[in-house]
């Protein structure tokens, strides 16, 4: 946001005089001055407030009932970094940022470029894939729940219909997190499919044209052509699924809850059930301010380095 | 929505005006109550008390189990909190007095508390102070089907010592059948064995020792040796498959449908898997057996000892006096008569239990009654900071992912780690 204020400041230096110039910023301050404060207003009271907060509290041993009153420093930083089920929870992160990046993404893009082509059913299918992200994140668990069923769900009855004993995904240490990305790319891809339709579609088809009239080949000229032209999509793509990815939480709590054995907590479930089940709201403030840092840096890094143009 | 206010505001207004004596007052009293069939009784033990008390109004709210659990800190310090909520007594009850959430209810309730069993009464009292009133007691057992039972050829009753009840285990695996049904994704069902163990294993004496530290607190002895019997039983295999992704609500449904022999149940669990089971019959009372903990070999503490739960009702700060009023109107001998008789319940009103009907449940009444030691659920009673770690690691014992060595280690450095 404030990338595109410096570039207007930085493109529009050439055409004015250094008189026009200051008359132009004095009209900015008060613009400024009139339309910020409710903006920071808000901000400050929704988002640096409770964040100033938590890191308070991440200092203190404090169950939630009261006022907080045992200081403990930095031991529930401590705790966090001590315990084997934060470990857990960021590899499964990482695991879950990983399956986005390289599943999710291309299986998005292919499915892009064939639905952005006019066909019959064309809008049809578009609607179809983009249908699951519509759902509520509880509501896909608690229908992924009942799939998984091992007993009574659609795959135990595809399982037996082969003659074989459904496995119980869901509570496995093993196969739990295999279920969880299932859901999650089957939920996501449709979201970052369209996103590559409407940059698809904005594109100009003469640069397209132009290339196969050369001679390009189709694959040449989606490597050379159509991919480049959607970089920026695709660099706003991953930086949903990165930052979607970190904040998972609510297809995991109807689905497993974390478990078994803390093997599909993400780092936000694993909050909730040791911060908040275990009403240890200091500890839990911590992996809410290690949590803030680690989105935070891959934000700012991210937008720094990749998408500094937009 | 700004109309209905206003028009409440404006009704409001004309009553004062009219100076009727008839002022409402509402009552909110939060519930975590599943079965239909009880609550419908409890809709009318509402209606009979608005009746006798014209101007208060008795409003139900409910959350699920879980939800509730992780919803009262927050609940607690907000201003439309409920005058009435449901409480397990233990760890958690405290930690709710020392933040001065809960209301002193010890002269509002009188004497009244004379008629109720003083040691369920006894739970709801923090530093001298009572805070709530109970409605039931319970105790943890196994509850048996008797047709799957006959099937493997073993006999219920005969099941007294740990040995006794490996072996049975073993016969009924067997015999084809899936010995137990445990909710181990709720975790909770799965740390009743552990806890039942160290009951029996050490008695009273063990559990104050370890809450004082002495003898490896919980990585003593005696909680070491519940996780290692806990493991003969897991390795056995005796829980039905997926049981780590089963909750509690669907394990007592597969009990209920007759597809696993045994489920170690809170007691009123009896009633529960009739309305969790498919055809929302269950197992019937004639199929239905009960048989206490088995005591394992060299057990210090007394067979009669028992684990349960006490429930009850704890009043909030800033509640009407009428809120009291309700809680004694639902503990009266009349209401738990009632429940008593459709075996929802374990009456603590002296005397009530009479009106229990079913033998399954006359039989933990009188348990509960002889027994020297009652221990709360160590979930509730430790507290959640420690008591969800029980929950955790004895999980991970049944699972296979902890040792019983490291279950208990874990448990001991919660409670260092204290809150």
């Amino acid at each position: 946001m404030s990338g595109r204020g410096d570039a207007i400041v930085i493109r529009g230096r050439p055409f004015h005089g250094p008189a026009a110039k200051s008359r132009r910023s004095d009209g900015r301050l008060t613009t400024a001055l009139i339309f910020l404060p409710p903006a920071l207003l808000l901000f400050t009271i929704f988002v640096v407030m409770p964040i100033g907060e938590a890191a308070w509290f991440s200092g203190f041993n404090w169950n939630g009932f009261g006022r907080p009153t045992r200081w403990i420093g930095l031991d529930n930083y401590r705790f966090v970094f001590d315990s084997r089920g934060f470990g857990i929870a960021f590899r499964n992160n990482l695991l879950i940022i990983a399956v986005s990046l390289l599943i999710q993404l291309p299986l998005a893009l292919a499915l892009a470029l064939t639905l952005a082509e006019r066909f019959r059913g064309a809008v049809l299918l578009r609607m179809l894939f983009f249908l699951p992200y519509v759902l509520a994140e509880v509501a896909t668990g608690l229908i992924f729940s009942f799939i998984y069923d091992g007993d009574y769900g659609l795959l135990a009855s595809i399982f037996r219909s082969f003659g074989a004993e459904a496995p119980h995904l869901l509570a496995s240490t093993q196969t739990s997190m295999l279920a969880i990305l299932i859901v999650i790319v089957w939920k996501y891809f449709g979201f970052h499919m369209m996103l590559f339709i409407a940059a698809l579609q904005s594109m100009d088809p003469n640069l397209v044209e132009a290339a196969r009239i050369d001679g390009a080949s189709r694959w040449q000229v989606l490597r050379h052509v159509v991919i480049p032209l959607l970089y920026p999509t695709i660099r706003l793509s991953v930086f949903f699924a990165v930052i979607g990815s970190l904040q998972l939480f609510d297809l995991v709590m109807p689905l497993t809850r974390g478990g078994p054995a803390d093997s599909s907590n993400t780092m936000v479930s694993f909050l909730y059930n040791n911060g908040i089940s275990r009403m240890r709201v200091g500890f839990g403030s911590a992996i809410g301010v290690i949590l803030f840092v680690i989105c935070v840096t891959f934000a700012v890094t991210y937008k720094r380095w990749f998408m500094r143009d937009e | 929505m700004r109309f209905v206010t206003r028009l409440a505001l404006a009704a409001a207004g004309l009553t004062l005006a009219a100076g009727a004596a008839a002022a409402q007052t509402t009552v909110r009293w939060l519930h975590i109550e599943q079965n239909p069939a009880q609550v419908k009784i409890w809709e009318d033990v509402v209606r009979r008390f608005q009746e006798k008390n014209p101007g208060v109004k008795v409003e139900m709210q409910y959350l699920e189990n879980e939800a509730y659990k992780a919803k009262v800190p927050t609940l607690l310090q907000s201003r439309d909190r409920p005058h009435i909520m449901y409480s397990w007594a233990g760890g958690v009850l405290k930690a709710q007095v020392e933040a001065g959430a809960l209301a002193d209810i010890t002269a509002g309730v009188g004497s009244f508390k004379d008629n109720l069993a003083p040691g369920a009464v006894q739970a709801f009292v923090v530093g001298g102070k009572l805070y709530g009133l109970p409605y039931n007691v319970s105790q943890v057992g196994f509850m048996y089907n008797k047709d799957l039972f006959a099937k493997a050829g073993v006999d219920g009753t005969a099941i007294k010592s740990w040995d006794d009840f490996l072996a049975a285990v073993k016969k009924i695996k067997a015999a084809g059948i899936t010995p137990i049904a445990v909710g181990g994704q709720d975790k909770w069902p799965l740390h009743f064995y552990w806890t039942h163990l160290a009951v029996r294993l050490g008695g009273k004496p063990a559990f104050e020792a370890a809450l004082k530290g002495e003898g490896g607190g919980f990585e003593g002895e005696t909680f070491q040796k519940s996780g290692e019997l806990m493991k003969q039983l897991v390795d056995l295999e005796p829980f039905q498959n997926g049981f780590l992704g089963f909750k509690n609500q669907q394990a007592l449904g597969y009990f209920g449908d007759g597809k696993a022999a045994m489920n170690l149940a809170i007691s009123h669990h009896s009633a529960t898997q009739r309305a969790l089971a498919a055809d929302k019959k269950g197992v019937p009372e004639d199929k239905l057996g009960w048989f206490d903990f088995p005591v394992p070999a060299g057990a210090k503490g007394n067979p009669s000892d028992t684990l349960g739960g006490v429930n009850g009702w704890l009043v909030t700060e800033g509640a009407p006096k009428e809120a009291v009023e309700f809680i004694k109107f639902f503990v009266s001998d009349e209401v738990q008569r009632e429940l008593a008789k459709q075996n929802f319940i374990i009456p603590v009103f002296k005397g009530s239990d009479a009106a229990l009907s079913a033998p399954f449940m006359q039989n933990v009444a009188k348990n509960i009654a002889a027994s020297g030691y009652h221990q709360n659920f160590y979930d509730q009673d430790l507290g959640p900071s420690v008591g969800r770690v029980v929950n955790d690691a004895t999980a991970e014992i049944a699972g296979g992912s902890m040792t019983p060595k490291q279950a208990a280690k874990a448990i001991q450095d919660a409670y260092k780690q204290g809150n």
